[in-house]
């Protein structure tokens, strides 16, 4: 590690002096400098290389770093330092397709280049001509990767920065993405933890077959009809392969694939949540009219003959307004420097105010608790529209899902979940995580991350009731970004589909066959993944679930209707869906208008939100989110994990988690030795798979700090983080600022 | 939390009442009285008042409501608008635990009869109306005492003093050269009573430089005080230079002093005018001097009415964070654990010993130093240690609690009331936020101890300093906070608790890692309250881990019995039916 002077961020001379010429560096680490290559991923190519880089090593005040090699391969861009790595750590939390100093290149988000002192973020037109002094990257998983070029040979730097620059920020065709070349071993041996993840894959429910679909409509009693139409897209290219529709829908094909109302889920009471998008626009206003009328009749066949309807386009903020707000929250994460850090300190909540993000996020969650509400207290089917009925949609339905029933708080309930709504729901994946870097702005939105940020804030208000922890949403999150699983690379199931079986890459091969994310096996060992679960997950007590296997009671719907007030419009209904349809639509109508009126959606949730705290905790029945001002909170774990500022020695959940680990497995080590003993004593093998608890083993380190799993702590001396600038942090400027301690303090003039 | 807590405690007291004067108001039907809650509307029932508590309770809700609060709470209590034209009278009280009550009744047709306003008036501002604290009615037993909790000897004894380098002075024995300050004081070897007596009249209030904590290994010591009287003229004083070279002589690690002077440099620059001041670096050669800038009493008071104006009643959602940024608290917080850990960072990575001291040394002096000590010593964050802490950095050292709370004094203007023992627990508590395992006491243990610097029923409290109290005799004649939360200790403890002896505590004090302390802060909004109290899950967990233990004694009687008798048959397993161990937590 060389050190380089310290350079200030407001100094107006060069940043840094190198007290050791280039020439002396070349010279000392000429002899073993080509060797070290990185270990490419099968079907990774080298695109161009450079050395000696220097890598800025962020947790430092002063200008500090390493030399070594800068690689821009079609999958990543990579650092390789030139020291050989001290005695590597066994990392129990090691990603295997990219580390620490790998940034995959759909990741990148922007690069900034420093020119003469100045940064200017780097686009298509200055990557000619110049070359920067200094290269700065900003990853969408929040890491910050600041590299110097001017140690290295003029044209060498020009082709690594024109290189990164061309790969990462040009726009380019979904064949380059790297997984059309990646050629992972489909079947790594049979190694046992290959047959576990095997078994838990199988778990996920992919909703790709008819019969994934009537298992879902079996399990939450739907009373429903499955499509098999689009089976080969002929009904639509935008809609899912299969999908649910309620049965008072007649002909598909005048929908012409717009305006279908599908089923989400059903509530046991027989109400269920449906989602559409815009019924097509045609020249007469009418037609629309009448539409939106059959498509909401429709779903209000569907039970009881009630149903609410809720345009989100109106009443949520839409897709630009998140990617702005989300692009304003983020820069506070993107931290340079310690400086920098410490001055956005200052202002750090009126600045998360501004960004608007959290409001966001609680927005979204109000609504879904007001779909809840109607599904659950007043038992009325939902229907949920939008203009392309992809998006917001689907934060809402998947919420108000998760809300619901616990099913899907489990690992693979909520995979299959997010499976069921959004991969084979169609959300575009490719245009809103913007892969290829598209110039069209407009459809770039981080939806899913707001999906992601809404659990989170449920993760954190109900941990008990989450079978995942929020390490596994994190890696989720990040996953997004790495360019290899077919989850989140389409548009559509009819994309994924076309795409597919074009792009094989080997004609005799068959189709392509990219992994899905939730093959965990391609990123983490299986010790690894013992940190997607919640150690303090309350398991359904065995007896239950023996109940809940076949069928849950949950969706018993004959014995779910025990409320007399319910039993009186049930005849009503039907009897007036016999005589008189139009009073039957204007009541329709009327309750439709509800859910945005003005006599407050807000009041009410409130109060349903108060009667439902007052219920005695069942972390296997409805959850809802307290929505108040200090409930709302910043995923800390995804947000600050790489900022050595917010490291907790010591400290953070890590150190509750190993404790709570070591009195489970206290636990169960007592009843692993009493079932021995029974066992043994009785001669009675006991067939009931007791608790199984996932324990992880955080190795011997006693001080873990906080960014553990994600950051480590490198061969920092164990000092604490002075703040710096607290002079200008609070200008208190009245008058009791100035004001004696004492009031009475004549005394100290004694 | 807290309403659970009274209760009991009021419950323990309530023999004591029915002997001494207790008024109770209940006007003819115990449906006359309305409150009216903030959050769930008017609620119609009955109101108690005793000598020490106000109880309202309303029996035809679901769920039952109550209120019950010590009346050492309130602050404040007022008539709202004249009597109405139905004779209704409205008052407000306001509390020192960030809510506000408003009931409304009829005014009782009986002119005998007392007034409920007017009995509040009088047990809820006992000083000013001549009568004793209720602290000194309360007589409840406990198993345990207290007042034994700290043992100032013992407590040097366990770091290991007096050794070589400091020694004990009696010449603060009976109080007369410093009344604000312990009679047992520890100072270097090489200073003489004699020459500590001009040192007294040099520092303000006579608060000399004295030891606080010694570091076991490397012997740096954090020494508190108040400023030094340097005025205008820069007076000096060589006894106080010779005082200062010894504390820094004591540890052979360092040739170096650091005096932390907790105020903004400003302020402290205005002290000389008032004949204070700051050591001047001539004068302290080998001195170095850092202000850590954290403001005085009057703006962390003006800071904490906004923080209540912000979360009572009701949170302005929308405005949230910018409201709760522009009460300032957590950025108090945040200059008061910065500096604490810059003085920690000094002891323990660089060796050197410190002096903390403010203006008068009782307010910032003792938020910092006890936060130091804590980061640095582990003994501090068990349940005892932390009464020994507060023992001895804040009562010992005479933090003025009856005039920062103003206990039974109706005078609620009064500018000497500051919260800034509430800011020091806050401090703690996001500290065991930080590090959750680190603490053997839990939130509840917190919220108990800030719940009883208002509730006047037990003595610890009380009074200004050690020499008052014991004028008052309040040991006597009270009991200690530590005899009711000693008595019930496992109500406090941290499951999660690991003791790892040597560990030093560096938190992290950037803002976006603070956080409000919504349930100290905000927990009368039944809204924030979490479905589940935290402590009662805890309690889960300990209980589950008594059974466990349990179990593998027996398990151990067992196997020990089986191999003594090894041959012989039992006919059932006691065990045999045991259900799966949940985790409830």
């Amino acid at each position: 590690m060389l050190s380089l002077g310290s350079g200030g961020a407001k100094s107006t001379k060069p940043s840094f002096v190198s007290y050791v010429t280039p020439e002396e560096i070349k010279s000392e680490k000429d002899p073993p400098k080509k060797e070290k290559l990185p270990d490419l991923l099968p079907g990774e190519v080298e695109f161009c290389s450079a050395n000696p880089i220097l890598k800025y090593t962020q947790d430092d005040l002063s200008q500090r770093g390493v030399f070594g090699t800068l690689f821009c391969t079609n999958f990543r861009v990579t650092f390789i330092s030139d020291e050989t790595p001290q005695e590597k750590k066994a990392k129990t939390f090691k990603n295997k397709l990219y580390g620490e100093n790998d940034i995959p290149l759909v990741c990148v988000d922007h690069i900034y280049g420093v020119y003469d002192e100045k940064r200017k973020l780097i686009t298509g037109g200055l990557v000619k001509n110049k070359y920067p002094s200094k290269m700065i990257i900003h990853c969408k998983d929040l890491r910050v990767f600041q590299f110097c070029l001017r140690f290295t040979k003029e044209e060498d730097a020009k082709k690594i920065f024109q290189g990164i620059a061309h790969h990462c920020l040009e726009e380019k065709s979904l064949k380059c993405v790297f997984a059309f070349s990646y050629m992972g071993t489909p079947s790594p041996g049979t190694d046992l933890s290959f047959c576990r993840e095997m078994q838990r894959k199988q778990e996920t429910i992919m909703f790709d077959s008819p019969e994934d679909w009537t298992q879902e409509m079996k399990r939450t009693k739907a009373n429903c009809r499955l499509v098999i139409e689009n089976k080969n897209f002929e009904l639509s290219q935008r809609l899912p392969k299969y999908f649910v529709i309620p049965l008072a829908i007649g002909d598909l094909f005048s929908y012409q694939g717009k305006g279908l109302p599908i089923w989400c889920w059903s509530h046991y009471s027989g109400c269920a949540l449906f989602k559409a998008s815009f019924p097509p626009v045609t020249q007469e206003d009418g037609d629309f009219q009448k539409h939106l009328e059959t498509m909401i009749n429709a779903v209000a066949h569907n039970y009881l003959y009630s149903v609410k309807t809720e345009d989100l386009s109106e009443s949520l903020p839409n897709i630009q307004d998140i990617q702005q707000s989300y692009n304003k929250f983020k820069q506070f994460f993107l931290i340079e420097n310690s400086t920098d850090f410490w001055l956005s300190d200052v202002k750090w909540f009126s600045s998360l105010e501004s960004s608007g993000w959290l409001d966001i996020i609680r927005q979204c969650l109000q609504k879904a608790v007001e779909v809840v509400e109607c599904l659950e207290k007043d038992n009325t089917n939902v229907l949920i529209t939008e203009e392309e009925g992809t998006d917001l949609c689907y934060v809402i339905s998947s919420l108000a899902q998760i809300m619901l029933d616990p099913y899907y708080r489990t690992l693979m309930g909520f995979q299959s979940l997010v499976q069921k709504e959004w991969v084979a729901g169609c959300h575009a994946f490719l245009d809103r995580c913007n892969h290829l870097h598209q110039k069209d702005k407009e459809c770039h939105s981080p939806v899913f991350l707001l999906f992601l940020e809404c659990v989170w804030q449920l993760v954190q208000q109900h941990s008990p009731a989450f079978q995942f922890s929020e390490t596994y949403l994190t890696v989720l999150s990040d996953s997004v970004h790495v360019p290899i699983f077919s989850t989140f690379l389409f548009n559509s199931a009819h994309h994924r589909e076309s795409v597919m079986k074009a792009e094989s890459p080997l004609a005799q091969s068959g189709p392509l066959s990219c992994p899905t994310v939730w093959d965990w096996s391609v990123q983490f060992d299986s010790k690894a993944q013992n940190f997607f679960y919640n150690p303090l997950y309350s398991e359904k007590v065995k007896h239950e679930k023996a109940v809940r296997k076949p069928h849950k009671p949950k969706h018993q719907r004959q014995l779910s209707l025990p409320s007399t007030a319910f039993k009186t419009p049930l005849k009503k209904g039907f009897f007036k869906d016999e005589t008189d349809s139009l009073k039957k639509m204007l009541r329709v109508k009327r309750l439709s208008r509800w859910m945005g009126s003005p006599d407050s959606p807000a009041a009410t949730t409130r109060e349903f939100y108060e009667s439902w705290q007052h219920r005695p905790v069942d972390y296997h029945g409805l959850l809802l989110p307290c929505l108040d001002g200090p409930a709302v909170r910043v995923w800390m774990q995804r947000y600050l994990r790489w900022i050595p500022e917010m490291y907790i020695l010591g400290g953070g959940s890590v150190a509750m988690t190993t404790k709570l680990m070591e009195l489970l497995s206290q636990v169960q080590d007592l009843k692993r030795v009493l079932e021995q003993r029974d066992t043994s004593q009785a001669a009675k093998i006991d067939h009931h798979p007791y608790l199984q608890h996932r324990l992880l083993s955080f190795g011997s380190s006693g001080r873990l700090s906080s960014s553990f799993p994600f950051a480590y702590t490198r061969n920092r001396s164990f000092k604490p983080i002075i703040p710096t600038g607290l002079m200008q942090s609070l200008m208190v400027t009245d008058s009791l600022a100035s004001q004696e301690d004492e009031a009475s303090s004549v005394a100290s003039f004694v | 939390l807290s309403r659970r807590c009274c209760s009991r405690a009021a419950g323990c007291c309530r023999g004591q009442t029915a002997k001494s004067a207790q008024c109770r108001w209940n006007a003819g039907s115990p449906k006359d009285v309305t409150y009216i809650c903030p959050f769930i509307g008017p609620v119609r029932g009955s109101l108690t008042v005793t000598n020490y508590r106000l109880f309202f309770r309303c029996t035809d809700r679901e769920p039952v409501f109550g209120l019950d609060l010590p009346l050492g709470a309130l602050s404040r209590v007022e008539k709202i608008g004249a009597a109405t034209s139905r004779g209704d009278v409205s008052y407000g009280l306001v509390c020192k635990d960030m809510r506000n009550l408003r009931f409304v009744h009829k005014e009782p047709e009986d002119s005998l009869k007392k007034s409920v306003f007017e009995v509040l008036i009088k047990f809820a501002f006992p000083v000013s109306n001549n009568m004793s604290l209720f602290a000194f009615e309360y007589k409840q037993v406990f198993p345990e005492n207290g007042w034994k909790v700290y043992d100032p000897l013992a407590e040097y004894k366990r770091q290991g003093l007096p050794n070589e380098s400091w020694r004990i002075s009696k010449v603060n024995d009976h109080y007369e050269l410093c009344d604000s300050y312990p009679a047992a004081l520890f100072v270097p070897v090489t200073i003489t009573d004699e020459e500590l007596r001009r040192v007294f009249s040099f520092r303000a209030k006579g608060r000399i430089p004295v030891l606080s904590w010694i570091h076991p290994e490397s012997q740096a010591a954090v020494v508190r005080a108040s400023q030094p009287m340097v005025g205008q003229n820069g007076r000096r004083c060589k006894e106080d230079e010779k005082l200062l070279q010894a504390i820094m002589d004591a540890n052979a690690q360092s040739h170096k002093l650091f005096i932390f002077d907790a105020r903004p440099s400003v302020n402290a620059a205005a002290n000389k005018m008032k004949g204070g001041g700051y050591e001047s670096e001539d004068a302290y050669q080998n001195a170095e001097l850092v202000f850590l800038d954290i403001h005085n009493i009057h703006v962390m008071r003006e800071s904490l009415r906004k923080l209540k104006e912000v979360v009572y009643p009701n949170i302005e959602e929308s405005h949230w964070l910018s409201n709760l940024e522009s009460t300032h608290w957590l950025e108090h917080i945040k200059l008061i654990l910065a500096g604490a850990l810059r003085i920690a960072d000094k002891v323990e990575s660089g060796k050197t010993s410190v002096v903390v001291h403010c203006s008068d040394g009782w307010d910032r002096t003792p938020q910092l130093t006890s936060l130091a000590l804590i980061m640095l010593d582990s003994h501090y964050r068990t349940i005892r240690g932390f009464q020994i802490l507060l023992e001895k950095e804040w009562l010992s050292f005479g933090h003025r609690f009856q005039q920062r709370v103003g206990h039974g004094d109706r005078n609620h203007t009064d500018a000497d009331r500051s919260p800034i023992f509430l800011q020091f627990i806050d401090c703690v508590w996001q500290m065991t936020r930080q590090f959750p395992a680190a603490f053997e006491f839990n939130e509840y243990f917190l919220i108990t101890i800030l719940d009883h610097l208002y509730s006047c029923l037990f003595g610890t409290f009380l009074c200004n300093s050690e020499q008052q109290r014991l004028k008052e005799e309040v040991p006597k004649r009270t009991v200690s906070l530590w005899s009711f939360v000693n008595s019930q200790l496992e109500e406090f403890v941290n499951p999660l608790y690991v003791h790892y002896p040597s560990h030093v505590l560096f938190p992290t004090v950037g803002i976006r890692h603070l956080q409000l302390w919504v349930t100290y802060y905000i927990r009368w909004n039944p809204r924030m309250r979490p479905q589940e109290p935290v402590h009662q899950r805890y309690k889960e967990l300990l209980a589950k881990r008594a059974e466990l233990q349990k179990r593998v004694e027996e398990l151990q009687r067992e196997a020990a019995n089986r191999t003594a008798s090894s041959s012989s048959e039992r006919a059932g397993s006691p065990t045999r039916s045991i259900t799966p161990v949940q985790t409830f937590v």
